[in-house]
C-alpha cells in the first residue's frame, strides 16, 4: 500500500491561500526531465489563466555525469494574477531532484522558501558529488528555509508498479512525480499533461501509464499527506485582454514570423545554418515548415550557410541565415559581399556568452558591436533587436521587409534567453498584416544593377531569369553610373558614401522612439535593448508606483536609430543603460550623441535581478536634487 | 509581312563587352572561347544561365561572359551557386574556380557540393599556382615547387584534383586541358549534359608563374604518347602507333601499360573503358607522368539523384501533413486557449 494511501486525509480546498504571483524553479540532473517538467507545468499555468515568464538554464554538456553540480539543469517560471515581466528574481519554491541542485540553486531562493527535495538521492555519494562535506538536510544549515525532505524515488517505484517497468525506468517518473506534487501546490490541472503523456507515448503506452501514475501519486500525495509546511496555494488568473492565446517561445516565433514574411512578400525563402547553441532551434522549426514555400538548408559551415543564402537572394528568394556569436564572426566577410552588392538578407543572431567558445547555453548580449560595426572596411548594415519570445514575430516580419525595401542585410539580436523562454502570446490576426511589396526589375532600357531609387537610394533587384538584364555583379568596387567595375577612386569615396547614406535612410521610415512606461524629460530615462525588457519594464514600474520620475525606453531599431531618439534621451538629466554587456550600447550613445550616459552591466550568463534595476534606478534618484 | 528566321547563335554573342584583364597568352582565354562557343552550340538561354566564380585569375571568367554572372569570395563559389541553384533550380549554373580557390580555401565546400551532388557544372582550372597573388605555391603544385613563400621548394604532396572530387562522391569527373579546342567543349556539353554536379579538371597553363607545367602531357611531340583520351566503351588505346593501351596487371590491382601485338598482347587483353565503374576511375584519376598517360574525357560518370530533386519529394510528402497552408492556422496549432471578453 502506498504512503499515499496510507495518509489518506482529505483537505478542504478552501484552505488554499491566495498568492499574487509565484516563482518555482525545478532543478535537476540534465538527465531527470528538467525542462520537460518545466514545459509542462508551463502549459498548465497558462491554460489555467495566469500571465508568466519562464526561464529555461540548462549546461552545454549534454549528458553530463549524473550528481555533478556542472549537470544540473533548472527550469524557472513566474505566474501569477498581475501583468508578469520576468522569470523572477528569486524562486518562492525549489524543486531540487538531488544534491547538487541544491547546492547550484539555494542561493538564489528567497528567505523563507520552500525547497522539496528527494530525501533518498541525499546519500553519500551524491552528497561527495556535489561537494556537501554534510549533509544539509540533517546539519541545521537550512533553518532559513522550509525543507521538505520526501522520499520522492520510493513514491515514484510504487507508483509505477502497475505498469510493469523495472527500477532504472521507473525512477525516470520522478520529474512526472513532483510535477504532480507542484500541481498540487497551485491547483493546477492535470488534464493537458495526461493527454501530452498519451499522446507522447502512443507506441509504448505502459511508459505514459507510469508517468501518468507517478503524476497522479504526486498529487494524491499533497492532497492527502498531513505534513507541516506543506502549504496550498490558490493563483488567481490575470486579466489579459481577451483572444486566443498560446505559449511561445522565442525560436518557435521567429520561425512563424519569417514563414509569415514569405507569404507577405510572395517569395520563397532560402534559410542556410549550420548547427550551432543556442541558434539551432530555428533551423529545426523551419525545416518542419517547408511546404509553406522554405528551402532549409544545413551547410557544411557557417561561411557555407551565408553563401547559399547570398546566392539565393541573388536569385530572387529572401536570403536568410542564423547562427551564434563565433558562427556571426564567420560570416563576417560574406556580410561584406551582401552589403557591397546590395542583396537583401537577414541575419539571425541568437547571442550567448562569449568570446570564443565562452558559455554557449548561457545567455548575453555582447554582440552589439560585432553587428553594427563588426566588419573590415565601411560596412554599414541595418541592426534590429527582439525585446522578448512574442516580439520575434514582429521582428522576423519587421527584418524581412527592411531588407527587401533598402536590398540591404539587416542582422536581428536575439539571444539564448529569448530563444528558449517560453510566454503566453495573444496570437495576432494575420489577415491583419500589412503586404511586403517587392519588384523585380524587368525594364531593358537604360538598365544598369546599381540603378537606386531616389528616395531610399536602394538598388534594383534583377533576377537572373529576366530577358535582356544579363549583368554581372561581384565584390569589386563598381562604378556608380554603370555597374562595372571600378579601382577609381572619387568612385570609390561616392560609392562609400552612398552605401552609408542608404541605411541612414532607414530611419526615415522607422517609428520615433517612445518611452515604454513614463514621459519624455525628468529625473532619469533607463534605456535598454533585447531581453533585458522585462526587468528593466518591472523595475521602473515599481520604482513608479512609489512616486520616482523614471521612464523606460527600449531600443529595437539599434542601426540606423531612431531619428527622435537624441532629443528624446537629451530631455532626461541623467540617462542608465541597462545591458548584458560592458557597455556597448553606452558606447554607441555616448559615441551618437556626446550623452554621459552611464551603464548598469552584468555579464553572468543570467537575466537582470530586477532588484538590481531598481537598487541601480533608486541611486541616481537619490544621488541628485 | 517579313518572316524573320531566327538568328543563330554564336559564341560572340556569349562575350560580354568587357574588357579581358588576363596576361596575354594565358590559357584562360582559351578555355573562355571553348565555353562561349560550347554554349552557342548548346543554344542555351543567356538570361537562365548564371556564371558564379570565386577569387582569383579564372574567378574574372563571368564578367568576360554576357550571361548572369556573380563573382563572389574566396572559396566559396561552389556554397553560392548551391544557394543559386536551390533558389530556382531553373537556372543553368556554372562554377568556375581554380586550384587555390577551390581545393585550398574553399576545399570544404567544393567537397561538400560534390557529395550533395547539386545540378550544376564545376569547371577548376588547375594550373598548380597562385597567380593573382603573384606564385606562391598551390595545394595541387608538385613536392619541390620553387616560390616567393617556397623558395627552397614546396614540401607539401599536392592534391589530385579528380581524385578529391571521386573521394568526394562526385557522380561525373572529367578532365581535359585549355587548349585543346575540340576536346573541351565535348567534355563540357558532357557535363552540361549531366544532371548533378559535373566535375571538370582544366588543366591550365599560367604564363607568368609556372609556364610549362603541362609541357610533358601537352607538347605536341609527347602529346600521344602522353594522353589517354577515355571513351566509354572503348578500349583503353593511347600512343602514337594507337598500339599502347592499359591492361590490369596479373594477380595485382594496378593497371600496366602494355603494347598491342608485343610479347602476346592482344586488342582484347586492353581494358575496355567504363565511366559506370568508380574503382576504375579512382585508378585512372590517379594516373600520371612519366609512368602512366594522362587520363583525359570523362574519367566517370554515373548519375544519381541531385539534392534539389529529392528535397522537392520531401517537400511534397511533407505537405500533406498541413491541411492549408494557412498562416493563421499554423500560429494556433498545439495547445491554445481563450481569454474571454
Amino acid at each position: 500500500m502506498s504512503t499515499a494511501a496510507a495518509l489518506k486525509v482529505e483537505r478542504p480546498k478552501a484552505e488554499r491561500r491566495a498568492l499574487e504571483s509565484v516563482v518555482v524553479r525545478f532543478a535537476g540532473d540534465s538527465g531527470d526531465g528538467v525542462q520537460m517538467t518545466g514545459g509542462q507545468f508551463t502549459e498548465a499555468v497558462a491554460i489555467a489563466g495566469n500571465d508568466l515568464a519562464t526561464f529555461p538554464d540548462f549546461p552545454a554538456e549534454i549528458r553530463a555525469p549524473a550528481g555533478t553540480t556542472y549537470g544540473v539543469s533548472a527550469f524557472q517560471i513566474n505566474f501569477g494574477g498581475t501583468k508578469i515581466f520576468t522569470a523572477g528574481d528569486a524562486p518562492d519554491v525549489l524543486v531540487a531532484l538531488n544534491p547538487a541542485a541544491l547546492k547550484v540553486n539555494l542561493g538564489d531562493l528567497r528567505s523563507g522558501g520552500l525547497v522539496i527535495t528527494d530525501s533518498s538521492s541525499f546519500n553519500d555519494r551524491n552528497l561527495r558529488k556535489a561537494g556537501f562535506t554534510n549533509n544539509p538536510l540533517k546539519d541545521g544549515s537550512l533553518t532559513k528555509y522550509r525543507i521538505m525532505e520526501i522520499d520522492i524515488s520510493k513514491l515514484t517505484l510504487e507508483a509505477v508498479k502497475a505498469s510493469g517497468l523495472g527500477q532504472k525506468e521507473g525512477l525516470r517518473c520522478k520529474n512526472m512525480w513532483t510535477l504532480g506534487l507542484v500541481y498540487w501546490l497551485y491547483d493546477r490541472d492535470r488534464q493537458a499533461t495526461t493527454d501530452w503523456l498519451n499522446q507522447k507515448f502512443t507506441e509504448s503506452p505502459e511508459l505514459a501509464r507510469a508517468n501518468i501514475d507517478a503524476m497522479n501519486a504526486g498529487h494524491a500525495y499533497g492532497e492527502t499527506a498531513e505534513i507541516s509546511g506543506l502549504e496550498a496555494f490558490q493563483v488567481p488568473a490575470a486579466t489579459l485582454a481577451p483572444g486566443t492565446y498560446r505559449n511561445v517561445t522565442g525560436g518557435e516565433a521567429l520561425s512563424w514570423g519569417l514563414v509569415a514574411a514569405t507569404q507577405l512578400s510572395g517569395l520563397k525563402m532560402f534559410f542556410g545554418s549550420y548547427p550551432i547553441t543556442p541558434a539551432s532551434s530555428l533551423l529545426h522549426s523551419l525545416a518542419g515548415l517547408r511546404p509553406f514555400g522554405i528551402t532549409t538548408f544545413q551547410a557544411e559551415d557557417e561561411i557555407s550557410a551565408i553563401c547559399s543564402a547570398i546566392g539565393a537572394s541573388y536569385a530572387g528568394n529572401i536570403g536568410v541565415t542564423s547562427s551564434s556569436g563565433p558562427g556571426i564572426a564567420l560570416k563576417s566577410e560574406a556580410l561584406g559581399l551582401a552589403i557591397a552588392v546590395e542583396l537583401p538578407l537577414v541575419v539571425i543572431n541568437s547571442q550567448r556568452a562569449g568570446p570564443s567558445t565562452g558559455m554557449p547555453t548561457k545567455t548575453d548580449q555582447s554582440d552589439l558591436y560585432q553587428a553594427i560595426w563588426g566588419r573590415n572596411a565601411d560596412s554599414p548594415l541595418c541592426v534590429i533587436a527582439t525585446r522578448s519570445a512574442s516580439d520575434c514575430f514582429e521582428v522576423a516580419i519587421e527584418a524581412v521587409r527592411i531588407a527587401l525595401r533598402h536590398m540591404t542585410p539587416v542582422i536581428v539580436l536575439t539571444d539564448g534567453y529569448i530563444a528558449n523562454a517560453a510566454e503566453p502570446w495573444l496570437i495576432p490576426d494575420f489577415g491583419k498584416y500589412e503586404k511586403i511589396p517587392v519588384t523585380f526589375h524587368t525594364q531593358v532600357e537604360g538598365f544598369q544593377p546599381f540603378l537606386r531609387d531616389p528616395e531610399s537610394l536602394a538598388r534594383v533587384w534583377a533576377i537572373p531569369g529576366t530577358p535582356g538584364l544579363e549583368h554581372r555583379i561581384g565584390g569589386i568596387e563598381r562604378d556608380y553610373d554603370s555597374g562595372n567595375i571600378s579601382y577609381d577612386g572619387a568612385n570609390h569615396h561616392r560609392m562609400t558614401m552612398v552605401r552609408a547614406d542608404k541605411i541612414a535612410k532607414i530611419a526615415d521610415t522607422l517609428p520615433e522612439q517612445k518611452p515604454e512606461v513614463g514621459k519624455s524629460g525628468g529625473r532619469l530615462a533607463v534605456v535598454g535593448w533585447g531581453s533585458t525588457y522585462g526587468p528593466i519594464e518591472r523595475a521602473v514600474l515599481n520604482v513608479r508606483e512609489r512616486g520616482g520620475d523614471v521612464s523606460h525606453i527600449h531600443i529595437r531599431h539599434l542601426w540606423p536609430l531612431p531619428k527622435n531618439l537624441e532629443s528624446l534621451l537629451k530631455s532626461y538629466e541623467q540617462v542608465l543603460v541597462v545591458e548584458m554587456n560592458t557597455g556597448q550600447l553606452r558606447t554607441l550613445l555616448r559615441a551618437e550623441y556626446l550623452i554621459p550616459a552611464e551603464g548598469l552591466n552584468k555579464i553572468t550568463g543570467q537575466p537582470f535581478k530586477v532588484a538590481d534595476i531598481e537598487a541601480a534606478i533608486n541611486a541616481r534618484l537619490e544621488s541628485k536634487p | 509581312m517579313n518572316v524573320v528566321a531566327p538568328t543563330k547563335v554564336l559564341a560572340k554573342d556569349f562575350a560580354s563587352d568587357q574588357e579581358v584583364r588576363w596576361c596575354p597568352g594565358c590559357g584562360d582565354y582559351a578555355i573562355v572561347s571553348s565555353v562561349q562557343r560550347t554554349l552557342a552550340e548548346l543554344n542555351v538561354a543567356k538570361d537562365k544561365t548564371v556564371f558564379v566564380s570565386g577569387i582569383g585569375c579564372a574567378a574574372r571568367f563571368p564578367y568576360y561572359m554576357a550571361t548572369y554572372g556573380f563573382h563572389t569570395i574566396h572559396g566559396r563559389a561552389p556554397a553560392v551557386a548551391t544557394g543559386v541553384k536551390l533558389a530556382n533550380p531553373e537556372l543553368d549554373v556554372w562554377v568556375i574556380s581554380g586550384d587555390g580557390d577551390s581545393l585550398s580555401i574553399g576545399g570544404n565546400h567544393l567537397l561538400h557540393m560534390l557529395r550533395r551532388n547539386i545540378d550544376l557544372q564545376f569547371l577548376l582550372f588547375n594550373n598548380e599556382i597562385y597567380g593573382l597573388t603573384k606564385g606562391q605555391y598551390s595545394p595541387t603544385s608538385r613536392v619541390g615547387t620553387q616560390s616567393p613563400s617556397t623558395p627552397m621548394g614546396s614540401v607539401e604532396y599536392p592534391i589530385q584534383a579528380c581524385s578529391f572530387a571521386l573521394g568526394a562522391g562526385a557522380h561525373f569527373v572529367a578532365r581535359s586541358v585549355d587548349t585543346m579546342r575540340q576536346h573541351l567543349p565535348e567534355v563540357l556539353k558532357r557535363a552540361h549534359a549531366h544532371k548533378g554536379t559535373s566535375f571538370v579538371e582544366i588543366l591550365q597553363n599560367c604564363i607568368v608563374y609556372n609556364d610549362g607545367v603541362y609541357a610533358a602531357v601537352t607538347e605536341k611531340d609527347v602529346a600521344e604518347d602522353a594522353q589517354l583520351h577515355l571513351q566509354h566503351g572503348q578500349p583503353m588505346i593511347f600512343g602514337k602507333a594507337k598500339n599502347r593501351g592499359l591492361r590490369l596487371k596479373p594477380g595485382a590491382l594496378e593497371l600496366e601499360v602494355v603494347t598491342v601485338g608485343e610479347g602476346g598482347v592482344l586488342i582484347s587483353d586492353i581494358l575496355v573503358h567504363d565511366e559506370t565503374n568508380r574503382m576504375l576511375g579512382m585508378i585512372l584519376a590517379s594516373l600520371e607522368a612519366p609512368n602512366y598517360p594522362v587520363a583525359l574525357g570523362v574519367i566517370y560518370c554515373k548519375p544519381g539523384p541531385t539534392y534539389e530533386a529529392s528535397v522537392a519529394v520531401q517537400v511534397a510528402k511533407q505537405a500533406a501533413k498541413f491541411s492549408k497552408l494557412d498562416v493563421n492556422a499554423l500560429l494556433r496549432r498545439g495547445h491554445t486557449w481563450t481569454v474571454a471578453p
